[in-house]
């Protein structure tokens, strides 16, 4: 498809062991991402999802397959890319606003006005007054928040989010996808959106991919045609939702038994 | 029917079922008691923070009152024994003398002078090596931290060196510089430097590689990888070796003036020594000491306003 904003082509992404074995994490995977499209990747542990966003950020090259963003091939990080990180990634040592500045900074912006439209960004995700401190003294939810608004004052065209709220509570979590679901809607961006609640990825997305349990490949795409501006506390009492996921879960439920069973047979080992 | 209640028991379904919180609206009620009870808990709050602050303040009377009981009965056994000469005080010295000796030397001065220039030729010698060494230990640490063929061409080199017992290169510097500062200033190079370099390092080597991926995402050049991840992360390490360090370059230093000086607080020591006064490489040594413990402070304080970023000390936590 021409336009797409992202695209793997019969991707394929080995690993060197420690122990000098090879391990495939992906294999041939093939999917595109359409601009301003919200699209999640659910899968069962260890399918290669957040190798995915690696490969798609830059940080890591495919060892078989094309990459493109934007139609154009990956070589080193891409323009316009924004990545939320799994854990922590936000920098312990700046406080918040030198944290929300940093990508500014790195741009070529002055100090000046990285600080102030830092603080606008910081005013949305509704931290206003906290800019003075440091990550430490911030809950869990706070520094999440940190970490989106220095992703998005970068102003990507193409958002990557490896399971991002994972680690929060579950009521803070669905207010931080609520404020996602916002968020995007005022962009224009496309957003990879990894997880592995698949709750969630109806929750929040236009489309649904299903991954095997590694090596992972896709295993079939799922449109979600619940209607927008979405609820992410009240949607799942949908009766279409309901539908939705166990149209998808059918599918994921293979997998995640086959990867179950691998771990127990690795633990037995 | 739920969603929920149909599915296996997996990692999936255990995720993310939220209550629909959103749904229930608050009682009116339950506004009005609000107030009331907020002022409760801050009067209770009051309390508990003014009890515990009283019982910490005991706490640290008594600690106090310990430690002058340790010392009492440390310098009394000592001065007791020598005095019913159950141990002979020519071989051990004796508190009172120690003092003696001490106020002879801040009223009469030493035989090599007045005792605060020893203290400061000493220290000059110290600080100079500290600082040229910690300098050299940082920049290397983190030069090759980052540079892999370099860590991998010169590691060998560097174990080596480090193998040596470094202190005997005093006899070399004492060489090599004669009777100036810098045979002193050497050593202690030599010691503060292996210590810093391999905890600057390390540090390097232990940067979250989430942080570093973050920063490349956000459109971080090397250098300012360097200046603004790398180094950053890499200061508790750095500074914890600076601790160490410090005490290392005044062993230099003193090291170094026994192999050759006309002043400072090692030949002082070195002095007392050779003429059987062991009351003066007591009060030597007591000099050196609160010297070292003034410097740990200034270090203390340093660390504090460098790493001010780090989750404070947990209060039941005994500084040493």
């Amino acid at each position: 498809m021409a336009g797409a904003a992202i695209e793997l082509r019969s991707v394929t992404k080995r690993f060197a062991t420690p122990k000098g074995g090879v391990y495939t994490a992906i294999r041939d995977l093939t999917m595109e991402v359409a601009p301003g499209e919200f699209c999640a990747v659910v899968g069962p542990t260890g399918c290669g999802k957040s190798t995915t966003l690696a490969l798609i950020s830059g940080l890591e090259r495919a060892s078989a397959g094309e990459v493109l963003v934007a139609g154009e091939a990956v070589r080193g990080i891409p323009q316009g890319i924004g990545y939320v990180f799994q854990s922590d990634a936000v920098f312990p040592w700046k406080t918040v606003l030198g944290n929300v500045a940093a990508g500014p900074r790195y741009h070529g912006v002055s100090n000046w006005d990285a600080s102030k439209q830092a603080k606008e960004w910081i005013a949305r995700v509704g931290l206003a007054g906290f800019e003075d401190r440091y990550p430490h003294q911030l809950s869990g939810g706070m520094r999440k928040r940190v970490g989106l608004a220095q992703s998005l004052i970068n102003n990507p065209r193409i958002l990557l989010m490896d399971e991002p709220f994972s680690a929060l509570d579950v009521q803070t979590r669905t207010l931080m996808e609520n404020e996602l679901l916002s968020l995007w809607a005022a962009s224009s961006a496309s957003v990879v959106f990894v997880t592995h609640d698949l709750e969630e990825a109806i929750a929040l997305a236009d489309r649904v991919v299903v991954m095997t349990a590694g090596p992972g490949t896709v295993k079939g795409t799922f449109a979600v045609d619940l209607p927008r501006p979405r609820n992410v506390a009240e949607i799942r009492f949908q009766p279409r939702f309901v539908q939705i996921y166990e149209a998808i879960w059918s599918q994921l439920r293979d997998e995640v038994l086959v990867s179950y069973e691998r771990q127990k047979h690795a633990a037995a080992v | 029917m739920s969603v929920r209640s149909t599915l296996p028991r997996s990692d999936v379904s255990a995720q993310g079922g939220a209550p629909p919180f959103g749904s229930v609206g608050m009682q009116d009620g339950a506004t009005q008691g609000l107030a009331s009870r907020t002022a409760e808990i801050a009067a209770l709050d009051a309390d508990l923070s003014a009890r515990r602050a009283q019982v910490a303040q005991r706490r640290r009377l008594i600690i106090y009152a310990l430690r002058l009981a340790f010392t009492v009965l440390w310098l009394g056994s000592w001065e007791l024994s020598t005095r019913l000469n159950w141990v002979d005080p020519f071989f051990v010295g004796q508190p009172s003398g120690v003092v003696q000796r001490l106020w002879t030397w801040i009223t009469e001065g030493t035989a090599l002078g007045p005792l605060w220039l020893q203290a400061v030729v000493t220290m000059q010698e110290a600080v100079v090596g500290f600082l040229i060494g910690a300098a050299l230990g940082v920049v290397f640490g983190i030069l090759l931290g980052r540079i892999e063929v370099m860590a991998e061409v010169l590691s060998p080199f560097i174990k080596g060196a480090n193998a040596i017992p470094r202190v005997v290169l005093g006899s070399l510097f004492a060489v090599m510089f004669g009777l100036s500062l810098w045979g002193k200033a050497a050593t202690a190079v030599v010691l503060v430097f292996f210590v810093v370099f391999f905890n600057a390092f390390q540090g390097v080597r232990e940067v979250d590689r989430n942080l570093i991926a973050n920063a490349r995402i956000l459109g971080a050049d090397n250098r300012r990888l360097t200046t603004e991840i790398i180094i950053p992360s890499a200061m508790t390490w750095i500074l914890a070796s600076l601790h160490i360090s410090f005490g290392l370059a005044i062993v230099g230093a003193v090291v170094g003036e026994l192999f050759g000086a006309t002043a400072g607080l090692g030949q002082l020591i070195y002095n007392a020594g050779h003429t059987f006064d062991v009351n003066g490489v007591f009060a030597g040594m007591f000099v050196l000491a609160v010297l070292a413990l003034i410097a740990e402070g200034l270090i203390s304080a340093l660390e504090n306003r460098l790493v001010k970023w780090r989750p404070s000390r947990v209060s039941g936590e005994i500084p040493i």
